[in-house]
């Protein structure tokens, strides 16, 4: 059969424009899939690595009612990143070649993972302002054109108000407690807010890919879009807490019906992203190590299963 | 380097006694005891289901989308398969 390249590409847009999901077998842009691949790898990665940072204070939770709520959320982050690897696979990676290509650093992670969580607080802001920026860009996602992409991210949103929820509720009983609980509130958001907003990415005039993206509907919204909507969402909710959000150019702006802020630090902001976070070396040395060690385990869970089976297959061969 | 990377599974879970399995992902596992074991941590958190099912998906055979065509359009044409096709008066009822 004679494949028209331009048929295919165009009967691909028509898809999309109609609203339709691409599934794993359907005809695709070599592009698409390789775009879909780096995506959806990274944003499995940042699930993976994120458990570290919050992984870091299970066994210093407050109280046993702190501790199952954090643990909770921390394995649903090792869910979401299954979902995602799996979703990932359904483009024809491996799940070995993803994780080779998070370990030599091929592939990135979210850059907000990369920042040290230095105070029990920075769990309550963790997952206040990251779970909240992480659900404004994966409801949009629950809408992108790859079947099994949009379909993790609907199972991924069940689980994520709860992540927020209980990071708010921390800050909420700190702000309420002593004066020194609430500075450490007050701590942890100015560490965990620009970073926060860093995590929608570039802004739209430094995002070339922004245009292709939209196209295929592989994103519904730009990154500068998403990140005015947290800023909106955010700012309220920082007031119920009574606390004050470090940017002094942050306010209400009646002609536009958003706020206004302040300019990011984008040299931090690729700073990190090129490794020269404060913790890209200890974060990646923790998942490297993790799966190095893991390998006999792996190994021989495998031998047992292929024993298993040839006993099997001898007992009907009897 | 690991010898053998563990093989895919896909995951069915009947969400409440009733309804119907339903396909909900996958997952890697090396054998299919794991593979329940892991579908239970990984998909049914939150009393999604009450009973698994899990099958390595290389045993699964689906259509091709290429031919789609000729395997679903046949049935576009056949209006009078479904009730709406057969006109009856207004003022009978129950049908
Ligand atoms: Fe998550
Ligand atoms: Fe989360």
């Amino acid at each position: 059969m004679e494949l028209d390249i331009n048929k295919l590409e165009s009967d691909f847009q028509a898809r999309i424009d109609a609203g339709e999901n691409i599934e794993p077998k359907n005809w695709m842009p070599e592009k698409y899939r390789k775009t879909h691949i780096r995506q959806i790898s990274q944003h499995g990665h940042s699930e993976i690595v994120g458990m570290l940072p919050e992984g870091n204070w299970i066994t210093r939770a407050p109280n046993l009612r702190r501790k199952v709520g954090l643990l909770a959320k921390v394995q649903d982050e090792a869910g979401h990143g299954l979902y995602l690897y799996s979703a990932a696979e359904t483009l024809g990676i491996s799940r070995d070649e993803l994780f080779h290509q998070l370990h030599t650093g091929k592939a990135k992670y979210s850059s907000i993972f990369n920042y040290p969580t230095l105070s029990w607080a920075d769990i309550g802001a963790i997952g206040w302002l990251v779970d909240g920026a992480a659900i404004i860009n994966q409801v949009m996602l629950t809408r992108t054109s790859y079947g099994p992409y949009a379909r993790a991210m609907v199972r991924i949103c069940k689980e994520e108000s709860f992540h927020q929820r209980q990071g708010y509720e921390m800050m909420l009983t700190l702000c309420n407690g002593t004066p020194a609980q609430k500075a450490m509130a007050q701590d942890a958001l100015n560490r965990f807010w620009w970073p926060s907003l860093m995590m929608f990415g570039p802004r739209d005039e430094e995002s070339p890919h922004t245009e292709q993206a939209m196209q295929w509907k592989i994103k519904l919204k730009t990154n500068d879009e998403l990140r005015q909507q947290f800023v909106d969402i955010a700012v309220p909710q920082a007031e119920i807490l009574g606390l004050t959000i470090p940017d002094p150019d942050l306010k209400w702006n009646e002609e536009r019906g958003h706020y206004d802020f302040g300019p990011i630090d984008w040299d931090e902001f690729w700073q990190v992203v090129k490794g020269n976070g404060r913790c890209n070396k200890e974060r990646l040395g923790a998942r490297v190590k993790a799966w190095d060690e893991g390998e006999w385990v792996r190994d021989a869970a495998m031998a047992y299963s292929e024993k298993k089976d040839a006993k099997k297959e001898a007992k009907k061969a009897s | 380097m690991t010898k053998k990377e563990w093989p895919i599974w896909e995951v069915f879970i009947r969400s409440k006694n009733g309804l119907e399995h339903r396909h909900a992902g996958s997952l890697h596992a090396a054998d299919a005891e794991m593979a329940l074991e892991n579908a239970r941590d990984v998909y049914t958190r939150r009393q999604e289901g009450v009973s698994l099912w899990v099958v390595e998906s290389k045993h699964i055979v689906a259509t091709n989308p290429a031919e789609n065509g000729e395997i679903f359009e046949p049935a576009a044409d056949k209006a009078y398969r479904h009730p709406t096709f057969y006109v009856l008066p207004e003022e009978l009822k129950h049908m």
